[in-house]
C-alpha cells in the first residue's frame, strides 16, 4: 500500500498554487513531477562533483565518472539487462528510437522489406520508421485495434511475413493506455527472424520491465516520465546487435584512436555516446530509480489502477462525456484515461480545468494517426501517478462540472 | 476577466458567416497542428474587388471558432488591401479576453486563413494586370 499524501510531500512542486488553487497534476503521462531527492542530486552534482567524465585522472573526474557509470549499471538492473554494456544514454526516448533507425535500420532495411508498427504509436515510434521506409523503398504496415482498443493480434499475425524485418511497438499507449501483449508479439516477430523494438516510455514508469524475459531486441525509454530529469533517454539493445551497429554520432569519447584520416570506434556502449553526455541529469536519474525501487513499481501500479477505476466511475456519470481507454483485461489501461465532451473542444476543457488548478493534457497527444483512427480531432486526457489522490479526481470532476456549466 | 466571455461563447455556439461560398474567388485552409483546429475560408469579390461574401468552415476550440466568426463580421465590403493590413493585435483587442501564449494561435487562426485567401485572391488579379 502506498500513501500518496506522504509521497506528495516529497515533491516540492505541490507547494505551488495554480490560479489560487492547490496544484492538481494529472498529466504524468506527459512528464512526471520530480521528488526533492532528484532535485538535490542535481544541485549536489554541480556544487560538489562537477567535472567531465571518461577523460581525466583527477579526483573530481573520477567521482563524476563513477557516479555516471553507476547509474548505467543501476539502469541495466532496473530493466534486467544482461550487462551495463547494453545501456546507452541518449537525450530522450525519441532519440533512442531514431538511433536504431539511423544505425541498425540503415544497415539492415532493404527495398521491399517490411516494418510493422501499430496504430497506437506515438509519432516518435512512427515517423522514424516512415522515413526509413521512404529512404529504403521499404513498406510500413500498421496493426489496427479491436473495438475495445486492444491490439488486434489476429491481424498482426496476418501482417507478419518473411518480408518483415522489424516490429516496432509501444509498451503502453499514451492515449488509450493499451498494453499490447509484448511477449507474444516479440515471439511471433522472432519466428519470422524480425528484430523488435519496444517504445517503453509510457510503461516503464509503473510496470516492472524485464528485457530478458520480453526478449525484445531494443527497448527505448526516458527518464523524465519516471521521476527523473528531462534530457536523459535510454536505449537498451542486445549486445550482439550493438556490436554490429555503426556509430550514430561522431566525435569525442566515442573513439578508441584517431589518426589524421581515420578513426577507430570505442567499445559499446561508449561508441554510441559521442561528446560530453548529460552527466548531471543521468546521475539524478539514478535517484529517480532509487525512489521508484523504494516505493515499488507494483505498489505504484496498484495505486494507479484504483485511481483510474474511480475516475472512470465518476466521469461516466456524465452523458456528455465519452471515455476512451483500453478495456480488455489482458491489455487494459492502468493509469490513462482520455475523454471528449460533446461540442466542447479539448483545449477549452483543459483551459477551464486549469482555472481550477487541475492540469490535464489536451490535443492530439503526438498521435495524429490514432486520432484519425478514433475519428476525433483531439482528446483531453488525465493520467495518474504515485502522488495522485482520490481528492485529485474529485477536483477534476468539479472542473468537469464547471466546464459543462460554462458551455451549456 | 474570463476567457469564456458571453460574446465568445455566443459566437462559438451561433457562429456568423459559417458555411461555404458558391463560385468563390479564393479558398484557403489553415491548421493548428497543436490542437487539430482547422479553418477554411472562402471568399467572393464583387466587381470593385471588395469582399462580397466571406464564409468559414471547419472545427476547433471556442477561441478559434469565435475569433473567426467575429472577424468575418467585419470584412464584408473591405478591399483586399485593407484586409492585408489587419494586425494580429487588432484581433486580440477585438476578442477582449486574456489570451495566453498557448492560445494565441487559436485566436489568430481565422486571420491567418483569411490572409492566405486574400493573397490567393490577389494573385490572379495582379498577374492579369501584368499580362496586359
Amino acid at each position: 500500500m502506498l500513501d500518496p499524501n506522504k509521497i506528495k510531500k516529497q515533491f516540492p512542486i505541490f507547494k505551488r498554487e495554480i490560479n489560487n488553487h492547490s496544484l492538481v497534476y494529472l498529466d504524468s503521462a506527459s512528464t512526471s513531477q520530480k521528488p526533492q531527492a532528484v532535485i538535490n542530486s542535481l544541485v549536489n552534482y554541480y556544487k560538489n562533483t562537477n567535472a567531465n567524465i571518461h577523460r581525466s585522472i583527477y579526483k573530481l573526474s573520477e567521482e563524476a565518472t563513477s557516479a555516471y557509470e553507476n547509474v548505467r549499471s543501476q539502469t541495466a538492473k532496473f530493466i534486467n539487462a544482461k550487462s551495463s554494456r547494453e545501456i546507452i544514454f541518449t537525450r530522450n526516448a525519441t532519440e533512442s528510437i531514431n538511433m536504431v533507425a539511423q544505425t541498425w535500420g540503415k544497415l539492415n532495411i532493404k527495398p521491399n522489406d517490411e516494418i510493422i508498427v501499430s496504430i497506437l504509436e506515438h509519432h516518435s515510434n512512427l515517423v522514424p520508421w516512415q522515413q526509413l521506409c521512404k529512404e529504403k523503398n521499404a513498406k510500413l504496415k500498421i496493426i489496427p485495434l479491436t473495438k475495445n482498443y486492444s491490439i488486434d493480434l489476429k491481424n498482426y499475425k496476418k501482417l507478419l511475413s518473411k518480408k518483415t524485418k522489424l516490429v516496432a511497438i509501444t509498451g503502453e499507449s499514451n492515449v488509450l493506455g493499451t498494453r499490447p501483449p509484448l511477449k507474444e508479439i516479440i515471439k511471433l516477430a522472432h519466428g519470422k527472424n524480425a528484430i523488435t523494438i519496444v517504445d517503453g516510455a509510457q510503461m516503464v514508469a509503473h510496470s516492472h520491465v524485464d528485457v530478458q524475459d520480453l526478449d525484445c531486441d531494443f527497448f527505448a525509454f526516458s527518464s523524465h516520465k519516471m521521476l527523473g530529469p528531462t534530457g536523459v533517454g535510454i536505449l537498451y539493445g542486445k549486445e550482439n546487435l550493438f556490436k554490429k551497429m555503426p556509430p550514430f554520432l561522431f566525435g569525442g569519447d566515442m573513439i578508441k584512436t584517431v589518426s589524421k584520416y581515420d578513426a577507430q570506434w570505442n567499445d559499446i556502449p561508449w561508441k554510441f555516446e559521442a561528446g560530453t553526455p548529460n552527466i548531471a541529469d543521468v546521475i539524478a536519474f539514478g535517484e529517480a530509480l532509487n525512489f521508484l525501487t523504494r516505493t515499488g513499481l507494483k505498489n505504484i501500479n496498484e495505486h494507479n489502477k484504483k485511481l483510474l477505476k474511480y475516475a472512470i466511475e465518476e466521469f461516466s456519470k456524465y452523458k456528455e462525456v465519452k471515455l476512451f481507454y483500453a478495456k480488455d483485461s489482458a491489455q487494459s489501461s492502468t493509469s490513462i484515461l482520455s475523454f471528449s465532451i460533446k461540442n466542447i473542444h479539448p483545449h477549452d476543457i483543459a483551459q477551464i480545468f486549469d482555472t481550477e488548478g487541475v492540469e490535464i493534457r489536451s490535443g492530439h497527444h503526438c498521435c495524429e494517426p490514432l486520432m484519425d483512427y478514433l475519428k476525433v480531432p483531439a482528446l483531453a486526457r488525465i493520467s495518474f501517478y504515485l502522488y495522485n489522490t482520490f481528492e485529485d479526481i474529485d477536483l477534476a470532476e468539479k472542473a468537469l462540472k464547471k466546464t459543462l456549466k460554462i458551455f451549456k | 476577466m474570463d476567457i469564456y466571455s458571453e460574446i465568445i461563447l455566443d459566437h462559438y455556439k451561433n457562429p456568423r458567416n459559417k458555411g461555404s461560398v458558391k463560385n468563390a474567388t479564393a479558398t484557403a485552409i489553415e491548421h493548428n497542428p497543436l490542437c487539430g483546429d482547422k479553418i477554411k475560408i472562402e471568399l467572393l469579390l464583387d466587381k470593385s474587388n471588395r469582399i462580397k461574401t466571406i464564409k468559414f468552415s471547419g472545427s476547433g476550440c471556442a477561441i478559434s471558432q469565435a475569433a473567426a466568426s467575429m472577424l468575418l463580421e467585419t470584412l464584408t465590403g473591405k478591399t483586399l488591401n485593407e484586409i492585408e493590413k489587419i494586425k494580429s493585435r487588432e484581433i486580440i483587442k477585438m476578442l477582449n479576453i486574456p489570451i495566453s501564449p498557448a492560445r494565441e494561435k487559436c485566436a489568430l487562426l481565422g486571420l491567418y486563413a483569411v490572409k492566405k485567401a486574400v493573397e490567393l485572391a490577389a494573385k490572379p488579379r495582379n498577374s492579369k494586370k501584368r499580362s496586359k
